[in-house]
């Protein structure tokens, strides 16, 4: 990470409704297609060869991401940070090891922390439980004892 | 209809990470700097989004099917094994180095910034090497 390390603000409230509208998203996909909307396992089934039959609606939802992410650009552009502060290889080890990790630890934020806590999933428990600490680890040595 | 559907979800999802700030990599930072200016806002972002999710998961599974379909593709494994927190442990390690994590990712490649661009090649190519690696290395 470079760059002056700034406090975010807090912000409950906008938070807590993107977080519902992420639950309804979720809700919706499970309701109608019987789908868990694990960002991860989506993008892993294109890249993963699943049949065909069961790449459209993958592809579907990514189209949908995009869409969406093109939307907030017109709308809330101030929902990305166009610049944010990170040196280059900690976007390439962290895209590199993200990719792979979520992969292999079967789900990520969306799959497990809101996914498979909703419903218990003693291995969702344990995944979250785990890339939070470790999440809160990385932070901690880059921020505070490299930085 | 199916496709209809998941395009709708990941405009809603994609929308939802914007609003709670997750595609700001510097908020989520922030939410994992627990020894420094800790940012709450993000266990915010998980308290809404199970709210809205749990009561309908749990309706889903007692009506046993879904509307579109009569197969509800919920997964089944159980066991917390050595891959399951490997992996977690990895993408931990690689949400903490950059604030991104799978969606957010994604849905910042609209701003066609470089470093969502960088981060998004980056993220893909470990998801490939992780199918490779299955393939090759480590079959299931």
């Amino acid at each position: 990470m470079t760059g002056p390390i700034l406090a975010t603000e807090f912000t409950p409230w906008a938070s807590g409704l993107g977080g519902m509208m992420i639950g309804a998203a979720g809700a919706l996909l499970l309701a109608f297609n019987g789908r868990i909307a694990g960002i991860s396992g989506i993008m892993g089934g294109l890249l993963g060869g699943a049949p065909a039959g069961d790449r459209r609606w993958r592809l579907a939802f990514v189209a949908g991401l995009l869409l969406g992410g093109l939307f907030l650009g017109l709308v809330l552009p101030t929902a990305f940070e166009t610049d944010p502060p990170l040196s280059w290889p900690a976007l390439v080890v962290g895209g590199l090891i993200v990719g792979f990790g979520t992969r292999l630890g079967s789900g990520c934020t969306s799959g497990h922390g809101v996914c498979g806590l909703s419903r218990f999933s003693g291995r969702s428990l344990a995944a979250t439980a785990t890339f939070m600490v470790t999440g809160f680890i990385t932070v901690y040595v880059v921020r505070h004892l490299a930085g | 209809m199916t496709r209809v559907i998941a395009l709708l979800s990941g405009m809603i999802f994609a929308i939802g990470l914007g609003v709670a700030g997750m595609t700001q990599p510097s908020k989520v930072i922030g939410f994992l700097d627990l020894f420094g200016q800790w940012d709450p806002s993000l266990a915010f972002v998980m308290a809404g989004a199970i709210a809205i999710y749990m009561p309908v998961v749990r309706m889903v599974k007692e009506r046993g099917r879904a509307v579109l379909t009569p197969h509800l593709q919920i997964p089944a494994r159980q066991a917390i094994d050595r891959r399951l927190l490997t992996g977690a442990a990895l993408f931990g390690v690689g949400w903490g180095l950059s604030g991104f994590c799978p969606g957010p990712a994604i849905v910042s490649l609209t701003t066609l910034a470089k470093p969502a661009l960088v981060f998004g090649a980056a993220m893909l190519i470990g998801m490939g090497l992780h199918t490779l690696y299955q393939r090759t290395v480590a079959p299931r």
